[in-house]
């Protein structure tokens, strides 16, 4: 893949990215959430269609238009999240979509002597007639593998294969690469777990903000230079140096012993506990998906944990008497959401009525049920003047603005109550750099004047640029914590890949 | 954002739109007339002579319009909290069950200011109740309201058949239907109320609950665009997560709205009921709850564009069946598929022509405009 370039609107995904893997080898590729490296393996993949770039397949330039054409160069994907239909047997899912015969038990019955073949040679194991639902995660897998390999994939893309996997799982799906790579099989594996990497591939590519920033081979390589690579080179201090205060004020958030799982009783929360006091900033440091999100839902009173208590000033709310939005609002909480298409505005709304969200039912905006608009106009273009929202129209429909102004306009409409603590997550994504800044500076403000502010990012530039103590999350727990004087991004990036695990301090 | 995809401004959208979306559905509906073998200019001067041509026609059209526009805002309310009520039927049903119960109960104790009032609540709250049951099983237990309304349909159907016949009808009397209300449980009719001021009107079901139907229309407004509760439906409606983060409890909306929005199908009992027939009978309800789901998808579920559909609906109803009258061989079928291409071109189509009107609409103001019109559907 030569000079990949995509655009998804003003997100650029990819940059210039070019990927060359020799046949027979396992190659890796690492970057955090959002990174682009998922982008890059579906433009491969034939889902999208790169804006310009060149592809080729062994030796030979290639249109991918979609799945089908992909799977007749003979590449071959597996998704993170199985594409396999349940009540089906797994002979039956491999069929699905292959069939060589129209009478379905003469299908069947050529299939599975194609597949024992391929079982035998591949070393790849899975009971071909149970339904899927009955097997166990890893042997889906196998499925999935095998039915890549069944449709002549040459070429195997393993999305975080190793996300569902215990780690016995894990080392029998390591064998089966090894022994396909013996074969002639080329095998890419996306994955943010860089101990893996290390310890099956033969190269890897680091991606970064949509581009590659590292090239290697394993043997070239190390753990702390991936991590650093993957994560960020340079640390930029946006403040002078010292500025982060050694005392802090009065604690005015406490929570302890927060324990969340999900619908599926998988720990999102594990026993996490922490502290905001009055004029710091907090940041909390992880990649994606290890519990920052969750713990911002559960601070805000979006989700009601399964164990532990919140002490609001002089509130305390336990477990099961948890505060919902309304009542954190109340207590003098703000929360600036990470997602602010679905969350943070309502997007067909006007910008005036986006403005009020979450406050539509305080006094100065409701009497008697009705909505007094002249109010809330007034105060949409207060927000507007003082955030610099562009352009400064109150009438205008929310989704209309671009990603920074719609940013701005959620912080104002948080921090216009002047709250005591500000939950923020990822203060800037998406954001151009002039209105990172100015955001940045408005969160400083805010804990200068007293408050409390816990910033989730999965920038780690901005968590070093913002906060004054830094707390790593992985896996659902807090790892790490230390103040931004002593982090440097080796040891975050360690923290946050999970390859080291402090006792924590909270 | 939008999947439509075309940029086009606000009074394009709402007007032209609209208009060449029925010109287009005149259009095909003149080549099938055309096709079977009648004039289709012809037709169209009858239909629309039908409709709107004499004080007569023009009562039956706001007749029929009156039913259409409490049906349509019950689709609506409800479709803004994201909700797909298909029970307008059975909660009509319900409303005239209602209205006929109070005029039946009291109608010989009390003067009419005192039941017409009350036969309206009692209307409201019939249908009210009927949806609030399925907006109860979606709200906690997530069964999906279009199966349970139109359930709901059949049953509501079920039993005003089963009280008419058993419980409510009229000794002595072969019609399934109740006997006749009250004087005081009428509805004054148009005719009636004009002879007061001194107007002469001819005599037609048209009655004053067609002024309760813009009533409604204004307080549907009022209520989804200028409340607190509104403000919560339509944000529930648009995006669930950001109301609840909003503090918003999405239960509480689904109840809100559907309840509301069967409060308003049930309206159509005092149109119906109290207004026309002034005994409760079986079919009074024929379709109009369906009828509502395409008025309220052509009126953008907006009031004032319900209103506007509902007068469509009610001069297709008028106007049609003055031509399968006038014309000898013109079948009711036919003035059907009639309203079916219309509903089909202004509802189920009605994006069809928007992006010809966006590219026809940027060549005519060109350049800088044009420019950003584009950048803006890129990003």
């Amino acid at each position: 893949m030569t000079r990949i370039d995509k655009h998804f609107g003003a997100v650029h995904a990819n940059r210039e990215v070019t990927l060359t893997v020799p046949a027979g080898t396992v190659h890796g590729v690492v970057g955090e959430n959002g990174a682009g490296k998922s982008t890059l393996m579906s433009i491969l993949y034939g889902f999208y269609q790169a804006d310009s770039g060149e592809i080729e397949i062994e030796g030979k330039p290639a249109q991918i238009r979609g799945a089908h054409e992909a799977i007749a160069l003979g590449i071959g994907m597996v998704h993170q999240h199985f594409m396999l239909v349940e009540p089906f047997s797994a002979l039956d899912n491999i069929l699905l979509g292959a069939e060589p015969h129209w009478r379905l038990p003469k299908a069947r019955a050529q299939v599975r002597t194609r597949l024992e073949a391929l079982m035998r040679e591949s070393g790849l194991q899975v009971r071909l007639d149970l339904p899927v639902e009955q097997l166990p995660v890893g042997e889906r897998q196998r499925l999935e593998i095998l039915k890549a390999l069944f449709r002549g994939a040459r070429i195997l893309i393993l999305d975080e294969p190793t996300a569902v996997l215990t780690p016995q799982e894990t080392e029998q799906l390591f064998d089966t690469l090894r022994a396909l790579r013996a074969r002639g099989t080329t095998v890419l594996l996306i994955t943010h777990k860089l101990k893996e990497i290390m310890a099956l591939c033969d190269a890897v590519t680091v991606m970064r903000a949509g581009a590659v920033v590292l090239d290697a081979a394993t043997a070239d390589t190390s753990i702390d230079a991936l991590a650093q690579a993957m994560v960020g080179r340079r640390v930029q201090m946006g403040r002078a140096a010292g500025a982060a205060r050694a005392d802090s004020g009065a604690p005015l958030l406490d929570a302890r012993g927060l324990d969340w799982r999900d619908a599926h009783g998988t720990p999102r929360l594990v026993d996490v506990s922490l502290q905001l006091r009055a004029g710091e900033i907090v940041g909390i440091a992880g990649v994606s998906g290890n519990g920052q999100s969750e713990l911002l839902e559960v601070l805000s009173g979006m989700l009601a944990p399964q164990a532990g208590t919140l002490t609001l000033g002089s509130l305390s709310f336990t477990h099961d008497r948890w505060l919902d939005p309304e009542a954190a609002r109340e207590a003098g909480l703000a929360h600036v959401p990470e997602d602010r298409h679905r969350r943070g505005l309502v997007l067909p709304f006007a910008a005036w009525e986006s403005a009020v969200l979450g406050y539509q039912r305080r006094p100065r905006y409701s009497r008697h049920g009705w909505m007094r608009q002249s109010t809330m106009q007034a105060d949409t273009a207060r927000m507007m003047d003082e955030y610099d929202v562009r352009p400064r129209n109150a009438r205008l429909v929310s989704a209309n603005f671009s990603g920074g102004n719609q940013q701005k306009l959620v912080l104002a409409r948080e921090a216009a109550p002047k709250p005591r603590v500000l939950l923020v997550g990822q203060p800037t994504r998406g954001v151009d750099i002039g209105a990172i800044e100015f955001i940045h500076g408005r969160l400083r403000a805010m804990a200068a004047g007293g408050g409390a502010v816990l910033v989730v990012s999965s920038e780690l530039d901005e968590i070093l640029a913002l906060a004054d103590r830094v707390l790593v999350m992985a896996g659902g727990r807090i790892v790490g914590e230390r103040p931004v004087a002593q982090c440097d991004e080796t040891t975050l990036g360690r923290l946050m890949c999970g390859a080291d695990d402090e006792v924590k301090t909270p | 954002m939008s999947s439509q995809g075309a940029d086009l401004p606000r009074w394009i959208d709402l007007i032209v739109l609209p208009l060449v979306n029925l010109a287009l559905a005149l259009l095909v509906c003149g080549i099938v007339v055309a096709v079977v073998g009648y004039d289709p200019w012809q037709a169209l001067t009858l239909l629309v002579q039908g409709a709107f041509g004499s004080r007569m026609g023009l009562s039956y059209t706001l007749y029929y319009a009156t039913t259409f526009v409490f049906t349509g805002l019950a689709v609506a309310v409800a479709f803004h909290a994201g909700l797909f009520n298909i029970g307008g039927e059975g909660q009509a049903m319900m409303g005239g069950l209602g209205t006929a119960l109070a005029a039946l109960a009291l109608g010989e104790h009390l003067p009419r200011w005192a039941m017409l009032p009350l036969m309206i609540g009692a209307a409201m709250l019939f249908g009210m109740c009927w949806a609030a049951v399925p907006a109860a099983l979606q709200a906690w237990r997530g069964s999906h309201v279009v199966i349970t309304t139109i359930m709901f349909n059949f049953i509501a159907s079920a039993l005003l058949a089963y009280l008419l016949v058993d419980v409510l009808k009229e000794p002595g009397n072969m019609m399934v239907e109740s006997r006749a209300f009250a004087a005081s449980a009428r509805m004054p009719g148009v005719q009636e109320a004009l002879a007061v001021v001194g107007i002469e009107w001819p005599a037609s079901p048209l009655n004053l609950s067609v002024l309760l139907a813009v009533a409604a229309a204004v307080a549907v407004y009022l209520l989804l665009w200028r409340s607190q509760p509104g403000y919560a439906i339509r944000a529930v409606g648009h995006a669930p997560e950001a109301a609840h983060y909003g503090g918003m409890r999405p239960r509480v909306q689904i109840m809100v709205s559907m309840a509301l929005s069967g409060a308003l199908a049930g309206l159509v009992g005092i149109n119906e009921i109290a207004g026309v027939h002034g005994r409760l009978l079986l079919e009074y309800v024929v379709g109009a709850g369906f009828a509502g789901i395409a008025v309220s998808l052509i009126g953008r579920n907006h009031p004032v564009g319900i209103v506007l559909a509902a007068l469509l609906f009610g001069a297709l109803y008028q106007g049609g069946s003055e031509l399968a009258f006038e014309i000898p061989g013109f079948s009711r079928d036919m003035v059907f598929t009639l309203q079916g291409l219309i509903v089909l071109f202004s509802g189920a189509l009605a994006q069809v022509a928007a992006p010809t009107l966006a590219r026809l609409w940027r060549m005519t103001r060109r350049a800088p405009r044009a420019a950003a019109a584009e950048g803006a559907v890129d990003g």
